[in-house]
């Protein structure tokens, strides 16, 4: 059977096409964004010299310490962790075919802060300190990422575990993540309990999501982790959009479904493991990016995985900015800024969502 | 094209839903597996496309055994419209696309979506194309599904109950079409079906389960009011109108 008879519509190449530009525009929004945001600060760096020392170019030893040192690992941190956080909430909501699907709503980030922090106090994989940006340093980063990893792997288990169960409605599967997050804040708190006071501050310093602590080694994990997973994931969207239309359909079209599942889980537990080990708990990118750009690009996921990557970097570093300079020279954590944007954008969507 | 079922078994929990089952097919053929709800007319389709592991017996697509071929080489030879097929906010065009999934490797070619338009227009849903399926009548999603089975250019394809959501004229726009390509490109369909009348009306052949057993099988003119009272336990006649069979409740 091959049909021949048939054309490629105009239309149908139109709408490919503006999905197409949307993810051009929103890049070059992303490249200009950065520029603009590692130019502001409590010292401002005019535009040109951002671009001049970007490309090479010589700056002021001034502005180049506070753009290489500071500004750029921080920007950098905000974008890899936001598309991370982006495309891990849209790989779970489309695996567990849950909209409320996150590693925040399903207590993955709060098992794998739990993580972390019983490898910082109990295992000695980092150093606390009460100083303002160096709340916690990871001196072992393979310990505390892979004990994040490992305490998120088991929430997502649970997770997974409850999923099969006959008749796991989305709404079983939130409240065990929502159980499962206050199991684990319960652990980090009863690690709190027994530091001393330096180490509480540090730790309760640390539990807010900032971008501020990734040096350019810490960058260079998140990275590569963040890269591999998310060419994993978009290599894989026709799996998700098959996956979307029925397991019994995705399989009739040949997707290994329980593989595709079980692997698209790990490396989102594990991108949101690395992520949580290196700047803590932020909240909400991975559940409100992916439906603001399921609402702008529809749910093909070989467009929306990349929309998430890109919205997701992009969210992450204009509330990181204005983290920065709403209470300048004060820095808020950009968790709570993200929580403060999220939770009201998330509410909005759900009524808009109704009244359509 | 060939399909050989022999000896199938399939159970779940000690409980045995499928014991035996044996049959033939050969290309250009339409086959209807009838029965009363629960006998495992959908568990076999299942099988068949390996969805399901049967715990015996083989499934010979062209003489290769279907359960010792990877998902994707099913995929080439086999489409299977599920009776249930999710809402997404994916356009119908991009739904059928899907389809093309076993036969694209890297980047969706030209072709493919002229295959796709073609399908699309078959099915009168050409003015749908950018109408997102979430927003589509129970029906209309029923067409879609058949069109992404279409497009995936199976040389067997298995429909269960695949006019169960759709109108009169829905329902015989779909099954003349199914009957087309069937007949057109000598391909082999085999669809679960409720409606005795429909089924007689269209397929080639239809095989009646009982209890996970071939009770029998044979052309649709060989069906006699006893062996549907055995099915289904009531009394039927069968009527000839305009030289279709018609079943009928016995008065």
């Amino acid at each position: 059977m091959h049909f021949t008879d048939g054309i490629i519509p105009e239309e149908y190449r139109r709408y490919i096409g503006w999905k197409s530009g949307f993810l051009f525009v929103t890049a070059g929004v992303l490249a200009l964004s950065l520029l603009v945001a590692v130019s502001l600060g409590a010292a401002h760096i005019p535009l040109a010299d951002v671009a001049r020392s970007l490309a090479g170019g010589a700056v002021s030893k001034r502005f180049e310490m506070i753009l290489w040192n500071i500004r750029l690992p921080q920007a950098l941190a905000a974008i890899v962790a936001g598309a991370g956080l982006a495309v891990a909430g849209t790989a779970m909501q489309s695996i567990l075919r849950n909209p409320l699907g996150s590693p925040f709503t399903l207590g993955i980030s709060h098992a794998a802060a739990f993580g972390a922090a019983f490898s910082v106090m109990i295992l000695d994989g980092g150093v606390m300190a009460s100083t303002h940006t160096d709340a916690v340093t990871i001196t072992s980063p393979y310990v505390t990422t892979g004990m994040a990893f490992f305490f998120s792997l088991l929430a997502a288990g649970v997770i997974i575990g409850v999923s099969r169960l006959r008749g796991a409605t989305p709404e079983v599967m939130i409240l065990t993540g929502v159980a499962l997050g206050s199991l684990f804040t319960a652990g980090t708190m009863l690690l709190q309990f027994f530091a001393d006071d330096v180490q509480l501050a540090a730790m309760v310093f640390w539990t807010f999501g900032d971008t501020a602590r990734a040096s350019w080694s810490e960058l260079g994990v998140v990275s590569v982790v963040t890269l591999v997973c998310c060419a994993y994931f978009l290599c894989n969207g026709w799996n998700y959009n098959a996956i979307d239309a029925g397991d019994e359909t995705a399989k009739g079209l040949g997707v290994r479904v329980d593989r595709v599942r079980m692997v698209g889980m790990l490396l989102a537990t594990l991108l949101t493991a690395v992520i949580i080990a290196f700047l803590g708990i932020i909240g909400f990118v991975g559940l409100v990016v992916p439906h603001m750009c399921r609402r702008i690009i529809g749910s093909d996921h070989r467009f929306l995985l990349p929309a998430t990557i890109l919205g997701g970097g992009l969210l992450l570093l204009l509330a990181d900015t204005v983290a920065r300079l709403a209470l300048a020279p004060h820095v808020l954590p950009v968790s709570v800024l993200t929580a403060f944007l999220g939770a009201p954008v998330f509410i909005y969507l759900i009524l808009r969502g109704q009244r359509a | 094209m060939s399909l050989s079922v022999s000896r199938v078994a399939f159970g779940y929990n000690g409980h045995k839903v499928l014991d035996g089952v044996d049959f033939e097919l050969a290309g250009g053929e339409l086959l209807a597996i009838l029965g009363p709800n629960g006998v495992g007319k959908t568990t076999l389709l299942k099988c068949i496309n390996a969805i399901h592991r049967p715990s015996g017996g083989a499934i010979m697509v062209e003489e290769r055994n279907v359960l010792r071929m990877r998902p994707d080489e099913i995929a080439l030879r086999i489409g299977y419209v599920a009776q249930k097929s999710e809402s997404a906010r994916l356009t119908v065009f991009d739904a059928v696309l899907m389809g093309r999934k076993p036969h694209i490797r890297w980047k969706v070619r030209d072709e493919d979506l002229r295959i796709v338009d073609a399908a699309l227009k078959r099915l009168h849903l050409d003015h749908l194309t950018l109408r997102y399926i979430d927003q589509l009548s129970g029906g209309e999603l029923q067409k879609v599904a058949i069109a992404r089975t279409l497009v995936q250019e199976p040389k067997l394809m298995l429909l269960d109950e695949p006019t169960s959501s759709l109108d009169l004229k829905s329902q015989v726009d779909i099954l003349t079409l199914i009957r087309r390509v069937v007949d057109e490109h000598a391909i082999c369909a085999i669809m679960t079906m409720h409606d005795l009348n429909t089924a007689f009306r269209y397929a080639d052949r239809v095989l009646f389960l009982k209890d996970g057993r071939i009770h029998s099988s044979g052309l649709t003119s060989e069906v006699t009011p006893a062996v549907v009272e055995e099915v289904y336990g009531l009394p039927v006649d069968i009527l000839t109108v305009n030289g279709s069979p018609l079943v009928v409740p016995a008065a």
